[in-house]
């Protein structure tokens, strides 16, 4: 190990947004992870005789208008979440990344032009309005979802990379890759990428927080996830008629939620912080 | 009255001592040198007089400014300082300013600041103060942007706005280092006029001796964050009493043993070079229109050659450098590399590029600092169509040659100083046995000391190689120490040629005599 990564490694543990939000997130995917293994309760089952009870020994988070535990529902909805947030980050980055690498390397050129107008031409869009066209077309559905929230995700990525690969190609270390016969694929991949890939870190982790928030949303408005498949977005739409008098219902979806996000863009924050020595020192 | 007095300054950053019992002094009307290599604390001592310290600073000791204690005085009472009573220029022309504000009001905010004037005032002082710094009415008016100014005037942009106020002290730290030979010997004459006229006084830090030769009246010279040596500028460069002034001096002025090369093939040949760039299209439907930046050269490199190639920024050195390894092809003309053409149907031809590399100028910039050295030396290996199965074996021995040793191929190269870097960034450039090495600026971003012992490697590695090199530099002196022949290169076009005593001697060209008279010189010292 280096001295260059040993005091990351430290300066990561000082950082106090990093901690924390690394902290969040680690949290909720637990949850995901253990639901698959144990849930408090089975989700599928319904008990009306239980339905609407606030926060007990045996329900530490209450229970819904069927009956079923919160808090299994939350565990299981995690996966729902964090899956589709996932799969949406990896549509973006694996679309975005190699079309703002070539963007880049052709700068100036035609393909260059086309990449960028595509972009602008996905960014005009409202993104909601365009994962509601998607779902209506063909349907509401988890799978749809991703695709819809993932497609949106595509042109932050391709601006970020261009943006940053811009300035690595005047590096005298691209030149000299080129004195020694490299084509510009070979570059963007060897040299390029790995001096991006923080920045795409960074980004991945606040992409996954807003991957979370606009699945929620979807779900919310019944676009996303269908039942019995638990979504936090539609546990909210669920409660909001019984929000009087079962506040509890509304408040736990929610508050999973909020952590999440919190939880991810500190860590997003917390990484940038790492990443960039000047404002390393500040943050401290 | 002495106007700064620094005695016995420490300074600690995080602990880590930086600076060791500085003493210096500076009076009014004259100019204090500061010389010293990167990492000597010359910097550090500016930052210190001014309390603009990193966090994390620790100063003891005392630095009186004008009667001020510096080290004493709260942050406001130092922000009514900075500026009023000293005034600083840095390094960097093109970022000291910032580019969205006019010329005219970055220089009245130093005074808006300061003294309680209306804006209108403010903008005739602004305009004093900029006339004062040669940049008359008529050509730069006050509503002038930073970008629409060369390098030179916009440092002397920085430099009004630090006289402005006619401070009691000017601070310049590495004011011309960016600067082309014939634009510094002009900032450095503003800079005395300046300091005789307002009877400032005057820091300058560099670490080219030359410069201050003929500028400063004391000479403090600095290593490791300790004044080895100050004086009077003729006593310091006569008595040299320090070992490390006379190191520094010799290391300036360095010339390696080169061997007399007597062949005379042609190695590389470029003929009616043209090499034009496309502008950007000021309307929508106009003629793409092009700039010339390389107008129809002509050069030839023998084997076993060193050849200079001598010009200021944006002559088309560096155009016709990278035409010269096949990374842009020419719109007219053509470059032979032992009568092989280096672009063949608009691709660069591969067999004739590996015979070449090329050394850059940046050791920072030269390398991913993501990839071992191993990796990085054995890059060029790309140009042969299998790696060979010795590759490792061969990074090795040429690390060797270059005297690194071969146990840093499994090492970052962050973990190496700039000096080691371009020895590694000479390793690649050799992995490949080439015959003709191009020198970019190789040796200019290093220390002097430093430098020395890379031309003395280039020029071992030339009799042991058989390399002929292109030595492309703005140093007229390093030039003149190591290459037999010079070309100097004006506005695309080459515009004197010859023996490099010769040039030098007896210059015919009107540019080169002016390149030759405005390059610093250090004073003619027998030191034996």
């Amino acid at each position: 190990m280096s001295v260059a990564e040993e005091n990351l490694g430290r300066a990561a543990l000082r950082n106090r947004n990093l901690v924390f939000g690394a902290v969040l997130t680690l949290v909720f995917a637990g949850a995901a992870l253990i639901s698959f293994l144990w849930v408090p309760y089975d989700i599928t089952q319904l008990d009306i005789a239980n339905k609407i009870k606030t926060p007990s020994l045996a329900h530490p988070l209450g229970t819904d208008h069927f009956g079923r535990d919160i808090l299994s529902m939350i565990m299981v909805g995690a996966r729902t979440s964090i899956a589709v947030a996932l799969v949406a980050v990896g549509i973006g980055m694996g679309l975005g990344v190699p079309l703002g690498l070539a963007a880049a390397a052709k700068k100036g050129s035609l393909l260059d032009e086309v990449i960028m107008r595509g972009n602008d031409l996905v960014f005009a869009f409202p993104s909601l309005l365009i994962a509601i066209m998607i779902t209506a077309v063909f349907g509401a559905s988890a799978l749809n979802a991703i695709i819809a929230i993932g497609i949106f995700n595509i042109p932050v990525f391709a601006r970020l990379v261009r943006g940053a690969a811009l300035s690595l190609w005047t590096r005298d270390y691209v030149l000299a890759a080129r004195v020694s016969g490299k084509g510009a694929a070979r570059i963007s991949f060897e040299h390029i990428l790995p001096n991006v890939m923080n920045l795409l870190i960074v980004q991945g982790t606040i992409q996954f927080s807003l991957g979370i928030l606009a699945e929620a949303g979807l779900s919310y408005v019944g676009l996303g996830a269908q039942p019995p498949t638990p979504s936090w977005g539609r546990m909210l739409a669920d409660s909001q008629t019984m929000i009087s008098f079962a506040p509890h219902m509304a408040l736990f979806p929610g508050l999973a939620i909020l952590l999440t996000v919190l939880g991810l863009n500190l860590m997003g924050d917390g990484l940038r912080d790492l990443f960039d020595p000047r404002i390393r020192r500040v943050a401290r | 009255m002495t106007l700064l007095t620094i005695e016995g300054l420490d300074l600690d950053i995080h602990g880590t001592p930086i600076l060791k019992g500085v003493n210096l002094s500076v009076e009014p009307g004259q100019i204090a040198g500061v010389i010293g290599e990167s990492g000597s604390g010359k910097s550090m001592t500016a930052l210190a007089v001014m309390q603009l310290l990193p966090e994390g600073s620790m100063c003891r000791g005392r630095v009186e400014l004008n009667g001020h204690d510096m080290l004493g005085l709260e942050e406001r009472a130092l922000c009514r300082l900075r500026g009023n009573e000293v005034g600083m220029v840095f390094q960097e022309p093109m970022t000291a300013l910032n580019p969205i504000k006019t010329i005219g009001d970055q220089v009245a905010e130093t005074i808006l600041i300061h003294e309680s004037v209306t804006k209108r005032e403010a903008m005739e002082r602004a305009r004093e103060a900029l006339n004062r710094c040669e940049l008359p009415e008529e050509k730069f008016p006050l509503s002038r942007y930073p970008h629409e100014m060369s390098g030179g005037q916009r440092q002397r942009v920085v430099i009004a706005m630090a006289i402005a106020l006619r401070p009691k002290l000017l601070i310049a730290d590495e004011p011309t280092t960016a600067l082309d030979v014939t634009t510094q010997a002009e900032v450095l004459r503003l800079i005395k006029r300046l300091v005789q006229e307002d009877g400032m006084g005057c820091m300058l830090i560099t670490h080219d001796l030359a410069v201050v030769a003929d500028m400063a009246d004391e000479i403090v010279i600095m290593r490791h964050g300790e004044v080895v040596e100050a004086g009077p500028t003729q006593r310091v460069f006569t008595e040299m009493k320090h070992p490390y002034t006379r190191a520094l001096f010799e290391a300036s002025g360095h010339q390696p043993v080169r061997q007399e090369t007597e062949t005379s093939t042609a190695l590389l040949q470029v003929r009616g070079a043209v090499r034009d760039y496309p502008l950007p299209r000021t309307k929508l439907f106009a003629p793409q229109e092009y700039f010339r930046a390389v107008k129809g050269v002509n050069l030839s490199i023998e084997r076993g050659e060193s050849l200079g190639l001598v010009g200021e920024s944006g002559c088309g050195k560096s155009t016709l450098t990278r035409a010269i390894l096949g990374l842009e092809e020419l719109q007219a003309g053509e470059i032979l590399l032992d009568g092989e053409p280096v672009y063949t149907g608009h691709r660069p031809n591969r067999d004739v590029r590996r015979r070449m590399q090329v050394v850059f100028q940046d050791p920072y910039s030269s390398f991913n600092p993501r990839w071992k050295v191993a990796p990085l030396v054995a890059e060029p290996f790309h140009l042969l169509n299998s790696r060979p199965e010795d590759w490792h074996d061969q990074v090795a021995r040429v690390l060797e040659d270059v005297g690194i040793g071969a146990e840093a191929m499994n090492r970052y190269i962050h973990e190496f100083s700039g000096g080691q870097r371009q020895r590694i960034a000479i390793a690649r450039a050799l992995i490949l046995k080439p015959e003709l090495v191009v020198l970019d600026e190789a040796v200019s971003a290093l220390d002097v000391s430093i430098r020395a012992q890379i031309l003395d490697l280039l020029a071992d590695l030339q009799s042991e190689y058989g390399l002929s090199y292109l030595f492309i530099s703005h140093d007229l002196s390093v030039v003149r120490n190591v290459t037999d022949r010079v070309l100097v290169m004006q506005a695309g076009e080459i515009v004197e040629e010859g023996k490099t005593r010769r040039v030098f001697e007896a210059p015919q060209h009107d540019y080169t005599k002016q390149l030759i008279a405005a390059a610093p010189v250090l004073p003619d010292l027998d030191v034996a």
